[in-house]
């Protein structure tokens, strides 16, 4: 049975008492959204402009992609605080090569090559996270950390911690483009959501993913290659972050290895939880993290609109998280 | 001495203290100011923050938890003492770690009340206390005054030999190391950690150890406030980033088990101090002028070390750093 079947069903069950509290809770997400959304209609001047929707798209971008790989990270029972320093160095690497003699040299070939090196500097940290958790069954969040230490460095060793400033309109694209009026990056975001989706209910790794989020053990039993699906999971991880760093290099028309992907983990397990992620492992809603990066990120940009400290954003957030984490375990009971 | 001790005598620990040892001979016949006093004063005094935070992760580890908070929390702390420095230490310090103790306490409501993991429940303490420092501090770092003793406790040594700070890590060491192998407290922390619901179904008062235990951690972040406070003359509310994580970092060196369970307290001192020797090394290793390695530099060989050493512990039939039901 797909989790669309399942879920039509737990709907048609709860139609025959109609009841407000529990469709709240079942959709408690989705509704927040929504009231934050109704919230600035009232107070927040200007925020129906075209333009916000644009600031808060372009901003929640980033969030978002790396949200939906910690998902599925989280899904199999995992975390990965690596991602912010893969954004580093990822973001650092692209212009590197388009930048190098050679970049200068056949532009085109450059571009291709400095996305190609970008993604899979990203593809080979989160296979080294995986192989870590696999092979010397290393815990996650101990495994993550090497390279949450090690892979900004190596973006400042090659940068030395400088910024690097390029003017490179193809590449640029990537952060200040538009498709069909809507910012690349978000398009990107919801893309990569509906494939990932797609995959977590309709493929076998899928199921996979979740079964060994589920019970590893169980999985491993029922003949589930458990370390290979972890591989395939960081390994997504990996990707998404390095694309994410991409982005952020290509917004400011430079690579930063000191400031991108700063804390960017965090903002992406809370993205993931705030969508319904369990850290437990077993449930990787995709739709969700990308909800999730939306409350995230419009209650930063109402605080901030509306002329309230920097740092009460912060405490905000804080006190979403818990609300959002305190809810979904009651719902859960 | 040792023999009151003996859980702290173990293989798994014991080779931290092994790195050390052969770190700092290696270090020792290199340089020549190594082990001299300045050297050795800096080092601890400084690392002293470190430590203390490293002591109350470790026990929080060991129940089989984990506390994000630590870093926002001592510039949280830092923030309150610059604020109550003008009163004296004898102030300041009690409120910079009362200031440590509700962010815990926090912490622990949010664990044994509300049922959040620990995982989650310190990730969003971690974003209030450094919200809440920075709106305290207005955004800006909060100098001391310098009229009071406040900065004497920082900047002066005791007998004019050893840092206050690392005589006030050297108290909450040893309160901590004794708690833990010889109380009742140390010996509940320890059940926890190797099995919750048998430690339940034993009558262990689960949520009240917990609830102590992260008190405790978020104490020994506020009296690393203090000492960030007091020894740079100014409460920082962007200091301690990360911080947490190289707390972890020392705690898994320390062979610590993350699953909880086992654990020791002398071998995450020593975790610590090792970690601290590698930036202290390659400081002296840039003053040969043999090599010049940046401060990047520094990172990847930390991330490359913590690499080694949970290898080695993984593969050492120990089985360190193992997680236990899921291969």
């Amino acid at each position: 049975m797909t989790m669309a079947k399942a879920k039509d069903m737990t709907g048609s069950s709860t139609v025959a008492k109609i009841n407000l509290g529990q469709l709240a809770r079942d959709n408690g997400t989705f509704l927040a959204l929504i009231a934050l959304i109704v919230i600035n209609m009232v107070i927040t001047p200007n925020f129906l402009q075209v333009q916000t929707l644009y600031v808060n798209l372009t901003q929640v971008a980033t969030i978002a992609i790396v949200a939906i790989g910690m998902t599925l990270v989280i899904a199999s029972g995992g975390i990965d605080l690596s991602v912010g320093a893969v954004m580093a160095l990822s973001g650092a690497l692209a212009p590197f090569v388009f930048l190098s003699e050679f970049g200068m040299a056949s532009p085109g070939l450059a571009l291709v090559l400095s996305i190609a090196v970008a993604l899979l500097a990203g593809l080979l940290c989160g296979m080294f996270n995986g192989w870590l958790i696999n092979q010397f069954a290393i815990q996650p969040i101990v495994a993550t950390l090497v390279l949450f230490i090690s892979a900004r460095g190596l973006a400042q060793v090659l940068t030395n911690g400088n910024l690097q400033v390029f003017d490179n309109p193809a590449f640029e694209f990537i952060g200040s483009g538009r498709v069909l009026g809507i910012p690349f990056q978000a398009l990107m975001a919801v893309v990569f959501a509906l494939i990932l989706s797609w995959v977590v209910r309709r493929t076998a790794y899928g199921r996979y993913l979740l079964a060994v989020g589920g019970n590893a053990k169980a999985a491993r039993l029922s003949g589930i290659s458990v370390n290979r699906v972890r591989l395939a999971t960081y390994a997504i991880c990996g990707v998404l972050a390095g694309f994410a760093g991409m982005v952020v290099s290509a917004i400011n028309s430079a690579s930063d290895a000191n400031q991108t992907g700063q804390l960017m983990e965090l903002d992406a397990i809370a993205a993931a939880v705030v969508g319904g992620a369990n850290l437990m492992g077993g449930k990787a809603p995709i739709i969700g993290a990308l909800i999730g990066a939306a409350i995230i990120q419009l209650v930063k940009y109402t605080l901030l609109a509306n002329g309230v400290h920097d740092a009460v954003a912060l405490i905000a957030k804080a006190v979403i998280i818990i609300l959002a984490v305190y809810f979904q375990f009651n719902r859960a009971e | 001495m040792f023999g009151m001790f003996n859980r702290s005598r173990d293989l798994r620990t014991e080779g931290v203290w092994i790195a050390v040892v052969l770190v700092v001979i290696f270090a020792t016949l290199r340089y020549d100011n190594f082990m001299g006093l300045y050297n050795v004063q800096t080092f601890f005094g400084y690392n002293s923050m470190f430590i203390l935070i490293a002591l109350g992760m470790a026990l929080v580890i060991m129940t089989g938890g984990i506390d994000l908070s630590v870093g926002s929390v001592v510039a949280l702390s830092s923030v309150v003492a610059a604020y109550t420095s003008p009163y004296g230490i004898e102030v300041a310090l009690p409120a910079g770690l009362l200031t440590g103790i509700a962010a815990g306490a926090i912490n622990a409501f949010l664990i044994t009340k509300m049922r959040i993991v620990p995982f989650i429940a310190t990730l969003a303490m971690m974003l209030g206390a450094r919200g809440m420092a920075l709106v305290l501090a207005d955004n800006k770092s909060v100098s001391v005054d310098w009229t009071s003793n406040f900065t004497k406790f920082g900047l002066t040594r005791a007998f004019g030999l050893i840092p206050w700070a690392v005589i006030l890590a050297a108290l909450v060491f040893l309160a901590l190391w004794i708690m833990l192998e010889r109380t009742t407290l140390g010996r509940r922390i320890l059940t926890i950690g190797g099995n919750p619901e048998a430690a339940k179904l034993m009558g262990v008062p689960v949520n009240q150890t917990l609830a102590i235990t992260y008190i405790i951690s978020g104490g020994c972040a506020g009296l690393a406030g203090v000492i960030l406070a007091s020894g740079f003359g100014a409460g920082q509310p962007l200091e301690g980033l990360g911080w947490e994580l190289s707390a972890i970092a020392s705690v898994v060196v320390g062979g610590t088990l993350l699953t909880g369970g086992v654990g020791s307290i002398p071998a995450t001192l020593a975790g610590a101090v090792l970690l601290g020797l590698i930036f202290n090394i390659l400081n002296f290793e840039n003053g040969l002028g043999v090599i010049s390695l940046s401060a990047y530099w520094q990172s990847v060989i930390r991330g490359g070390f913590l690499l080694i050493v949970v290898i080695l512990q993984s593969r050492s039939g120990g089985g360190l750093v193992r997680r236990r039901s899921t291969t």
